[in-house]
């Protein structure tokens, strides 16, 4: 799986040999069904297998609960605890919590699982740095702020969020579209490419400090150049950024959890 | 001498630096508050996640306009 990765490195004679990636990075040849509209690549076998892995690891940890936990048990516990009490009980208060709880829960495991395999060896591609997942993501924060806004106030919902109260009515003119903007398009639209561009950029930045690493060792040392040394430095940066990739997807599954418990306890929220 | 190669990269630059301040006196402030009332921790982080989730805005839709198809002039 990390051929896909190193044939990048071909003879080219503009720029001395060295190709950086590009954006074909994330549209990686069909390996399974190719033809078939069910047909699978890297990206999509790496999805599928974070899916069977967190299922595993739920499953597995959570099904002999005990009082005095055992060492796996309290690990888990602990992740569960921090979503629970700091991101949808701090935001969205004990009883609407309970209600959100279960689709707040699974977005933020799913993404740092999908995140984190951008910077497992072997792997080497986030699932989310494709388009598809954070768009699916995405939706259905939309669909689930709007439903619980309408099943709050009915029709109502719309007013307490497109009309801001206490400003002088020739302002809404101007008001009221821009808070549709905002709430209604912008909102959903960054929250999949907040999610997109983190993992997207993280690969692409991963991806050039390695390749240089491979091409300033393989092509240009390999010939007795001794610039070809500067590797170290990339082979360093590369390993700095792979800590800073695992602290970038830790953090992007916080936000992106953090704001669709925001978004609808703005829609619960009666008037702002 | 020609010049070749993408604007798109340029124009993010120049939207990162808006939102770069942007999001810096937000997180700025709120240590600043954070500071002066501990006891509000949580309810200031959820408002600076929201605020720096719209500040942030311009400069990821700066980086898709590099994708989006333009017709050739």
């Amino acid at each position: 799986m990390l051929l896909p990765a190193l044939s990048l490195v071909k003879a080219d004679e503009s720029d001395g040999g060295f190709v950086g990636p590009s954006i074909a990075e994330f549209v990686p040849p069909g390996l399974l069904f190719v033809g078939t509209p069910f047909e699978l690549n890297r990206v999509m076998l790496i999805r599928l297998l974070v899916v069977f892995a967190l299922v595993l690891i739920l499953w597995l940890g959570t099904r002999r609960l005990q009082l005095v936990p055992s060492r796996g048990q309290a690990a888990l516990e602990y992740i569960l605890g921090f979503v629970r009490n700091s991101i949808v009980f701090d935001t969205l208060g004990e009883k609407d919590g309970k209600r959100f709880m279960p689709l707040l829960m699974t977005m933020f495991f799913l993404i740092i699982g999908m995140n984190l395999t951008g910077i497992i060896p072997g792997l080497q591609i986030a699932g989310t740095a494709v388009i598809g997942l954070p768009l699916i993501l995405a939706v259905v924060a939309y669909v689930m702020f709007v439903y619980a806004g309408f099943k709050k106030f009915s029709w109502r919902y719309l007013k307490n969020s497109l009309v801001i109260p206490g400003v002088p009515w020739p302002l809404h003119i101007m008001l009221i579209p821009l808070e549709f903007l905002s709430t209604f398009i912008l909102r959903p639209v960054t929250l999949a490419l907040r999610l997109l561009m983190n993992m997207v950029a993280g690969h692409m930045l991963l991806v050039l400090c390695f390749t240089a690493t491979q091409f300033f060792f393989f092509s240009v040392l390999a010939n007795g150049q001794l610039i070809g040394l500067l590797g170290i430095g990339t082979f360093a940066f590369g390993i700095a950024f792979t800590v800073l990739e695992l602290f970038v997807a830790v953090l992007q599954a916080y936000v992106f959890t953090i704001l669709t418990a925001i978004y609808i306890q703005m829609s619960l929220a009666d008037g702002h | 001498m020609n010049v070749v190669g993408q604007l798109a990269p340029l124009a993010f630059g120049l939207a990162a630096i808006g939102s770069g301040i942007g999001v810096g006196i937000i997180v700025g402030k709120t240590i600043e508050s954070v500071a002066r009332q501990p006891e509000l921790q949580g309810r200031l982080s959820g408002l600076m996640f929201l605020g720096i989730a719209l500040t942030e805005a311009l400069a990821f839709i700066a980086i898709a306009v590099a994708f989006i198809p333009f017709p050739a002039p």
